[in-house]
Formats: C-alpha cells, sequence, structure tokens
C-alpha cells in the first residue's frame, strides 16, 4: 500500500484533534464573506472602468499627490513606531521602574480611543496657541496643516503595534542565549545586534507592517490635523470620501484599489522578510 | 589554569545558596561539581564564569582576581544544559561566534576563522552538520556543537553545567568518554556538573560533593565511594539503609546483625549509625534472626526485598537472584552487611525508605 493510497482512516488518525473539517470550513466561510467578498467587488468594479479610464484617473495630478502624500506620511510614522515602538519593549520588558503596569496599560490607549477624539486631541496640542505648537512654532516647526502633522496623527494611532508584537517574544527570549555570547566575548551592543534582534525579527516585521499598513488606511485622526488641502495634505482616503460625495464612484473605486494593491504588496514582501527570518526554524521543530 | 575558591557565599534575598566555598583546582584537572538539585552547583559555575557574582569571599585563577574581571575577560568555555545554541545561526556560524565578536585588532581574518571552525568540526566528529540550523539538530549533535562553540575560543578553564543531562543513556555513555578525550586533548581545566554520581566517578579526576550550599567532600572517586565523610555524602551516594547501632569497646553491637564481615575504622564508644548500600548487606536465613521478610519483588538480576527489625524498623534490601532463592516472606533473617560506614549521630532523614 502506498502512501498515496491510504484509506482516509488512516490519514484522518494523524491529526490529534478532531474538527479540522468543521473549523476550517468556518474560516474560509468567514474569510469569504468577510474578506474576499468586498475585495472581489471592488476589483470588478475596477475592472469595469476600463484600463484607459482607470490610467488616467489613478495618474491624474489629484489622486498621485494624495497617495504620495499618504505613502511618505506612512513611511515616515512607521519609521519612527520602528525605532520607538522596540525602544517601548525594551523598556517594558528589561527593566523594573515604579510605574511600569501604568506605563504598559497606557500603551493601548491609541487602540481603546475614538480616532476622532484622538485627532481633535492631537490637532489641539499642535495649533499654533496648543502646547506643543506654541513650543514647535517659533522654531519654524509648523505640524498642523503640513504633511508632519498627517504624520504625528498615523504614528499615534499605529505605535502599540510595534510595541505589543515585540513585547510577547522579549519576554520569552531565554536569558541563557545572552549568558553564552557574553562568555564567549561580546558586548553588548553585540549581543543586541547579532544574537537579541535576529530573534525578535520576525514579530518586530509584523509589527511594523502593521503598523504601515494602518497608517496608510488612517482617517479618523488625520483629517482632524491635516486641514485637507487638495494636492497638498489631503490622505488616498479622504480623497476617496470626496469622490464618493460627488457620486464619482469610478474616482472612489480607482483609489481604493490602488490603496489595496499597495497593501497587499506590503503584505507580501513583509511575508517574505518573515520566512526569510524564520528560515532556521527548519523541518522538525 | 588553577582556580582557587576562598570562602565563596552567594544569596538570594534571604537564601544562602552557596555558603562558604572554599575549593582548589589543579591546572588541566577534571573535576565533577556532583550533588542534588538545588544545592548550588550551577550558581558557583556561573560565578567562576562571571555570569553571576558573589556577596562575599575570593575566586582567583593563576594568581588574578577574577572577581574584578568581567565575564567577557575572562574567556570561560561555558558549555550549558540546554545548549543555548543560536537558533537563527547554522552550525559553522554557532561555532564561528566567539572568533567573530572579537575585537577588531584581534579578530581573525576570515580565512582563519572557517579554518579553524573546520577543524573543530572533525575534532568534534561533526563535519556533516556544518550547516545544519540547530533546529535541525538532535541532542547529542547539540551537545557536540555547544562544546565546540566553547572551545573555538580556546579556553583555559571549561565549565559545562549538566552537560548531558538531557539525553539518553547510551548516548551519555559515548559523550561522557568522548569528553574525557577533549578534555585530555585540549589540556584545558574543566568543571563539570552532574547530579549523577556513575558519571562523576567514572570521567572525574577529583569529585566534589555540595549539599545545601557547603562542600561536603572533596576526593578521588574511588576514595569518596568506599569512606563517604559525612551521613549527607553517605545517602546521597547510595548507602540508604540506617541502622541504630551501639559501639562498645571499640566493637559495633546491633540485634541481628553478624559483623564479622565488615571491616570499619575504630569509632568511639556510645551510640552511632551504620550507613550501608542496599546490595552491601548478606541475607543469612536464621530462625533466630530478627529481621523478618514482609515483602519480596524481583527486577530480573536482583531481588529486593523489605525486612522488618528491632523496634519497628523497616529496612529496603537488594540482593542477586541467584543468591536469594531460598528467601521468602515470612521468613526471618540475620543481616551479614560487607562494607558500610558508621557515623556518630545521623540526623534522621525526612524521607525513610531506600532508593
Ligand atoms: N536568580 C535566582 N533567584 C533566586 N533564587 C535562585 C536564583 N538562582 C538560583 N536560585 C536558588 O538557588 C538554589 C541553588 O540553585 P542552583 O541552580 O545553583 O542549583 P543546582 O545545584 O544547579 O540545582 P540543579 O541540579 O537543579 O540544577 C536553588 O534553591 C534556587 O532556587
Ligand atoms: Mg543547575
Amino acid at each position: 500500500m502506498t502512501p498515496v493510497n491510504a484509506p482516509a482512516s488512516t490519514r484522518r488518525s494523524k491529526r490529534v484533534l478532531p474538527g479540522f473539517g468543521l473549523t476550517m470550513g468556518m474560516t474560509l466561510t468567514y474569510l469569504g464573506v468577510i474578506v474576499l467578498l468586498p475585495v472581489i467587488a471592488l476589483v470588478l468594479k475596477g475592472a469595469e472602468i476600463g484600463p484607459a479610464r482607470f490610467f488616467a484617473i489613478a495618474t491624474a495630478p489629484r489622486t498621485m499627490a494624495a497617495l504620495q502624500l499618504t505613502l511618505t506620511a506612512a513611511a515616515m510614522a512607521t519609521v519612527f513606531n520602528a525605532v520607538y515602538g522596540l525602544l517601548m519593549a525594551w523598556v517594558l520588558v528589561r527593566y523594573d521602574f515604579p510605574g511600569k503596569r501604568l506605563l504598559d496599560a497606557m500603551v493601548d490607549i491609541p487602540f481603546a480611543l475614538p480616532t476622532a477624539v484622538a485627532g481633535l486631541a492631537l490637532s489641539a496640542l499642535f495649533a499654533t496657541n496648543g502646547w506643543y505648537g506654541a513650543l514647535l512654532e517659533p522654531l519654524g516647526i509648523k505640524v498642523v496643516f503640513t504633511i508632519w502633522g498627517v504624520a504625528v496623527a498615523m504614528s499615534f494611532t499605529s505605535i502599540p503595534f510595534v510595541i505589543r508584537a515585540v513585547q510577547p517574544v522579549l519576554e520569552d527570549l531565554d536569558p541563557q542565549y545572552e549568558q553564552a555570547a557574553v562568555t564567549l566575548g561580546a558586548h553588548p551592543f553585540t549581543i543586541f545586534c547579532r544574537v537579541i534582534f535576529p530573534a525578535i525579527l520576525p514579530a518586530f516585521l509584523v509589527g511594523v507592517t502593521l503598523s504601515f499598513a494602518r497608517s496608510l488606511g488612517e482617517f479618523g485622526a488625520v483629517v482632524f490635523i491635516a486641514g485637507n488641502l487638495p494636492m497638498e495634505t489631503e490622505i488616498a482616503s479622504l480623497l476617496a470620501v470626496i469622490r464618493l460625495e460627488e457620486y464619482d464612484y469610478n474616482g472612489a473605486s480607482v483609489i481604493a484599489l490602488m490603496l489595496l494593491l499597495i497593501a497587499l504588496l506590503l503584505l507580501a514582501v513583509s511575508n517574505l522578510m518573515q520566512a526569510q527570518a524564520l528560515r532556521y526554524k527548519g523541518g522538525g521543530s | 589554569m588553577s582556580i582557587t575558591i576562598r570562602n565563596l557565599t552567594r544569596r538570594f534575598g534571604q537564601t544562602e545558596v552557596l555558603r562558604g566555598i572554599d575549593l582548589e583546582i589543579r591546572s588541566g584537572e577534571l573535576v565533577a561539581l556532583l550533588g542534588p538539585s538545588g544545592s548550588g552547583k550551577t550558581t558557583l559555575l556561573k560565578i567562576i564564569a562571571g555570569l553571576d557574582w558573589p556577596d562575599a569571599g575570593q575566586l582567583t585563577v593563576s594568581n588574578e582576581d577574577w572577581l574584578a574581571k568581567k565575564a567577557q575577560e575572562r574567556r570561560t568555555g561555558f558549555v550549558f544544559q540546554h545548549y543555548a545554541l543560536f537558533p537563527h545561526m547554522n552550525v559553522r556560524e554557532n561555532i564561528a561566534f566567539g572568533l567573530r565578536v572579537l575585537p577588531a585588532a584581534q579578530r581573525p581574518a576570515e580565512a582563519d576563522i572557517a579554518g579553524r571552525v573546520a577543524k573543530l568540526l572533525h575534532f568534534l566528529q561533526i563535519d556533516a552538520l556544518a550547516y545544519r540550523f540547530p533546529a535541525e539538530l538532535s541532542g547529542g549533535q547539540r551537545q557536540r556543537v555547544a562544546l565546540g562553540r566553547a572551545l573555538a575560543i580556546d579556553p583555559e578553564v571549561l565549565l559545562l553545567d549538566e552537560p548531558f543531562g538531557a539525553l539518553d543513556a547510551q548516548v551519555r555513555r559515548d559523550l561522557r568518554r568522548w569528553l574525557r578525550e577533549v578534555h585530555d586533548a585540549t589540556g584545558s581545566t574543566t568543571i563539570f556538573v552532574t547530579h549523577d554520581q556513575e558519571e562523576a566517578f567514572e570521567l572525574a579526576d577529583r569529585v566534589v560533593v555540595m549539599g545545601a550550599g557547603r562542600i561536603e567532600q572533596i576526593g578521588r572517586p574511588d576514595e569518596i565511594y568506599d569512606n563517604p565523610a559525612t551521613p549527607f555524602v553517605a545517602r546521597f551516594l547510595g548507602l540508604t539503609v540506617e541502622l541504630p547501632v551501639v559501639v562498645r569497646g571499640g566493637r559495633i553491637e546491633a540485634e541481628g546483625l553478624d559483623i564479622s564481615a565488615l571491616t570499619l575504622p575504630a569509632h568511639p564508644d556510645g551510640p552511632a549509625t551504620l550507613f550501608l548500600r542496599p546490595a552491601d548487606i548478606g541475607l543469612v536465613p536464621d530462625p533466630r534472626g530478627s529481621y523478618r521478610v514482609t515483602e519480596l519483588s524481583s527486577t530480573g538480576a536482583l531481588l529486593r526485598l523489605r525486612l522488618e527489625g528491632p523496634a519497628d524498623c523497616s529496612i529496603e534490601v537488594e540482593t542477586p537472584r541467584r543468591l536469594g532463592q531460598n528467601l521468602a516472606v515470612g521468613q526471618t533473617v540475620l543481616l551479614r552487611p560487607e562494607a558500610g560506614q558508621i557515623f556518630q549521630q545521623a540526623a534522621p532523614r525526612a524521607i525513610a525508605h531506600a532508593a
């Protein structure tokens, strides 16, 4: 009897827990209805438009400007979140200090806060007469109604992704790896770069990807602080809303499709990088 | 490199984990730290490596104060119980790690590193594994890689924490012999931790028995086996049968005991405790004997018996099955100990049955 022709019973017995059919079915149904179907609808809507028209809308100056602003600001926010989020996770895991639990709880505030509230608060703070604005504007740094404002709002709402992705992995990291590195003569910075960072890299990539994806789509917090000047501080999702309000369904779906494309591309790249970072896991464990 | 430890003390909060350790290890010696779980073996090893620091005491290596030195500068080879191989590096990269992290001025050229790693791989008989990741290795193979990584920096002091603890019996025996060869070939001063006495006795030049943060006895394996210095060592080395006796005029007196086969050093008069190995007790069926067989079971090669003696004392003994053909439950016997140790005052044990 070759493995290929093995009866169903022996194949089924390889699984420890029953219920594969049911759970897999539910997962696929859910994924289809909630995730896949809307995406397909969007793609079909885009396809109706025809390539020439699609290209014309996608490369219209206002669309290009909005996409460029969104991507640039999201990149700025993500770079900041990557550095600061890693630092924050490190501090929360590696040190004990009074107020640590409070700080840990505060990390989730950006997720818990309605984004409109966050947007209002941020624009009040950074306004010319706000606490931060009053300090920054004399230095020639203007945040509200500029790309900086967009980036600040994006960063605020997405930083917990990096912290919460890295934190548990860092917590579970066996101190023996660091001890081994110390006995082999490695100094702290080397140990971080060669031993600790590679271990948290996959989780870090997940956090950074999610942070970027969330920044791309952030709407509520951004519109309050951005000023929303066409060609200058108008983000892509806002432009899609504007098109919709103008009954320009084609225009809206082209912009949405562009955002979708960027997000999918990002996911693909991130998954490739994670696979690369995890290649050592081997076949066994 | 000779290692001198003086009055080393380590506390974790209230608990004293090391209570004044004094130890002298000669250059090139292979020493086993033997002791039950929690006796402070790992703590002592970590202090020597610089991964932990004592509250008091001295640690001198080749006349250098090692407590003034950082772990990175001590350059000890440390092998962890669970190997602690870097999971994202393959075998070669793991072994090369200690060379790659050297300051630029001391770091060998990449070609020299590759050559040294290749030599080690060959020496450790793991050439075929060079490009595997730790997740793709068996326990025994990981252990060899961990040792290779430690040896790559040419350590003069090699420390191994239960190096074979997680391996099966056959692999343990192979690696044990192999570790001895590695030690002899590198000439390093080696300390390894174990709680397996057979391993300690077979492998080590000298054995250090630790109990509850103290050194109970130091000596050559046979010396310790034949003459355990304290009741703790006696119990730990399997002298689990304890009989209350009285010494009078240099002679041991106890009911139901035939001590004609036993030779013991002179002992002061008074009450004492006789420590015996379950297998060192001969059983002579005798109607006047004061020990009665209450349980009897066979392990194949051995018969395991439970005996009840005078004053409700219950002991467990072993005897080769072919010598015990004539024994049966309910029978009375005389005990004929063939080897043992006597101590003046032995605090009663918490758990009173043989291992
Ligand atoms: N970081 C620590 N904090 C508090 N207590 C500790 C710490 N490390 C070790 N101990 C305690 O010190 C004692 C000795 O520990 P150690 O690891 O040295 O024992 P060991 O002899 O190596 O035991 P084992 O054979 O189980 O490995 C134990 O009681 C342990 O609980
Ligand atoms: Mg230990």
